[in-house]
């Protein structure tokens, strides 16, 4: 079976800065991938590259078997982002903006509108779902975020720090949402928080300084009870950085 | 390619409801309205000249989208990168070219409209005298034309910059020397030094000298081709600056 996302020797740099050094990674079907690494380790930049936001210097991107160079535009199209922040435009209702990326998700119609019903019920956005979204909290911005990532159902679902801002429930709901969808899709999270990545990921990458430390399945990390993942963490982190 | 062109046209819809989710688009067109009239009645002496032309109203034009536009053109793109969503629109399925087309369209239909609600000084003028309707109906071409110039490049240079107030500023000075391309002020700078086919290439730049033309009824091919190759070669270079800047 093909990965959906088969990511190699990916490397980026600005200027003096090699934010991303020889990164390869793959991810299949029924995957959680939890992203870990100190600030500035490359995780955001690697997921750039990952969704065709930021080319890469060196290395090659494949969606799905598609080459994400040669055929973005269909690579693209199997894939649901939420940036970094969460950005979305300000002043449009979350209906409507959530509308706009169906549209441009290529959904129509019946289909569209069943998907918006089902994103206003299963992230919760059905109070909020006529108001502008310059006046919500961050909490739901974020919510709104995860919905026009999801709105197309996308195999694939690479989200950028998607519980950062909500409360200890929302953190809650976000994972077990994020678990009930996974059977189906390949999903990448990154997170600063340790505790998410024993929650959901089935598989923990660490990078650090733009290089890959460690790639390995969650619970065979933690096979030694003894061993906590904030460990694992920051003995990788640190020796890196030494 | 059906798909190719509806995506425009979300992009389109997106971006011009999005001058009236905002106080933006009643200012504009307040002040475009107020600016264009009192121009031609007070500045152009509309009533003293006796004529029943809008020669008065159409030649304050290339002063009042000098300004005007680049405050249309500007948050484009410097808005998008400011607020992030620029990662969100290029990581759909879409090419820059659809993004770059159809955010321009928004702004230049935009445009036509505030001169659309101009027309009833157009009316004005048939109940006041017999003007010439064609020359009055290119003349409205002709503006809206270089308007379309004036966003176009104002759109490509909002794609430099986060700050839509600089955008603004580079926006305004760019089109004040397109405007006065075949002035004394911009020749004299290079007429010393420069061989003589650059200095008749920047005053065939003039967006004034094809402006005056049409104002007198003649919008002939070089001055249609002039206008629209304006427009597509500051889309084109919008483009590659979308690609080029966008994860600045």
């Amino acid at each position: 079976m093909m990965a959906l996302i088969d990511a190699k020797n990916l490397k980026k740099t600005f200027g003096s800065i090699t934010a991303v050094n020889n990164i390869s990674l793959s991810l299949d079907v029924g995957e959680v991938v939890g992203f870990l690494g100190p600030n500035g380790a490359g995780k955001s930049t690697t997921m750039k590259m990952l969704t065709g936001f930021l080319d890469p210097d060196a290395g090659t991107v494949d969606i799905n078997d598609i080459n994400l160079m040669d055929d973005p535009i269909k690579a693209k199209s199997l894939i649901g982002y939420l940036p970094e922040g969460a950005p979305a435009y300000s002043d449009m209702t979350v209906y409507s903006f959530l509308n706009f990326v169906g549209l441009m998700r290529g959904l129509k119609d019946k289909k569209l509108i069943q998907r918006l019903d089902e994103m206003a019920k299963t992230i919760n956005l059905s109070e909020v779902w006529n108001q502008p979204i310059e006046t919500l909290s961050k909490g739901y911005k974020r919510r709104v975020g995860i919905a026009q990532a999801l709105i197309h159902d996308p195999q694939i679902l690479i989200l950028d720090e998607p519980t950062d801002g909500l409360d200890p429930n929302q953190k809650h709901e976000m994972r077990k949402l994020i678990k009930s969808i996974s059977s189906n899709k390949g999903i990448i999270i990154s997170t600063h928080i340790l505790e998410e990545v024993e929650a959901v990921c089935s598989r923990t990458i660490i990078i650090s300084n733009g290089k890959l430390l460690l790639n390995k399945n969650t619970n065979e990390l933690l096979k030694n009870k003894k061993t906590t993942l904030d460990e694992v963490f920051r003995k990788i982190t640190t020796t890196s950085s030494k | 390619m059906k798909i190719y062109f509806e995506k425009i046209l979300y992009i389109f819809l997106r971006e011009f409801n999005g001058y009236f989710r905002t106080p933006l688009a009643s200012i504009f067109l307040l002040v475009f309205l107020a600016l264009s009239a009192g121009m031609c009645f007070f500045m152009g002496q509309f009533f003293q000249r006796g004529q029943a032309d809008l020669n008065s109203f159409f030649i304050w034009h290339p002063w009042l989208f000098l300004v005007l536009m680049p405050a249309i053109g500007m948050r484009l793109w410097a808005e998008e990168r400011k607020s992030g969503t620029i990662e969100l629109l290029v990581t759909l399925p879409v090419t820059n070219t659809q993004l770059v087309v159809g955010k321009f369209v928004a702004s230049w239909f935009f445009t036509f409209i505030a001169l659309i609600l101009t027309t009833p000084i157009w009316f004005t003028v048939n109940y006041l005298g017999e003007p010439d309707n064609g020359v009055i109906f290119i003349s409205y071409v002709g503006s809206w034309l270089m308007a379309g110039c004036f966003l176009a490049l104002s759109s490509c240079l909002s794609t430099l910059t986060k700050n839509q107030v600089i955008a603004f500023i580079i926006s305004t000075i760019s089109c004040f020397i397109l405007v006065m391309a075949g002035f004394g002020l911009i020749l004299s700078s290079v007429r010393s030094w420069a061989p003589i086919w650059v200095t008749e290439t920047i005053t065939s730049l003039s967006f004034l000298s094809h402006f005056k033309r049409i104002q007198f009824g003649v919008l002939d091919l070089t001055t249609l081709v002039f206008f629209l190759s304006m427009i597509i070669l500051c889309l084109w270079i919008n483009i590659q600056l979308v690609q080029i800047k966008k994860a600045d």
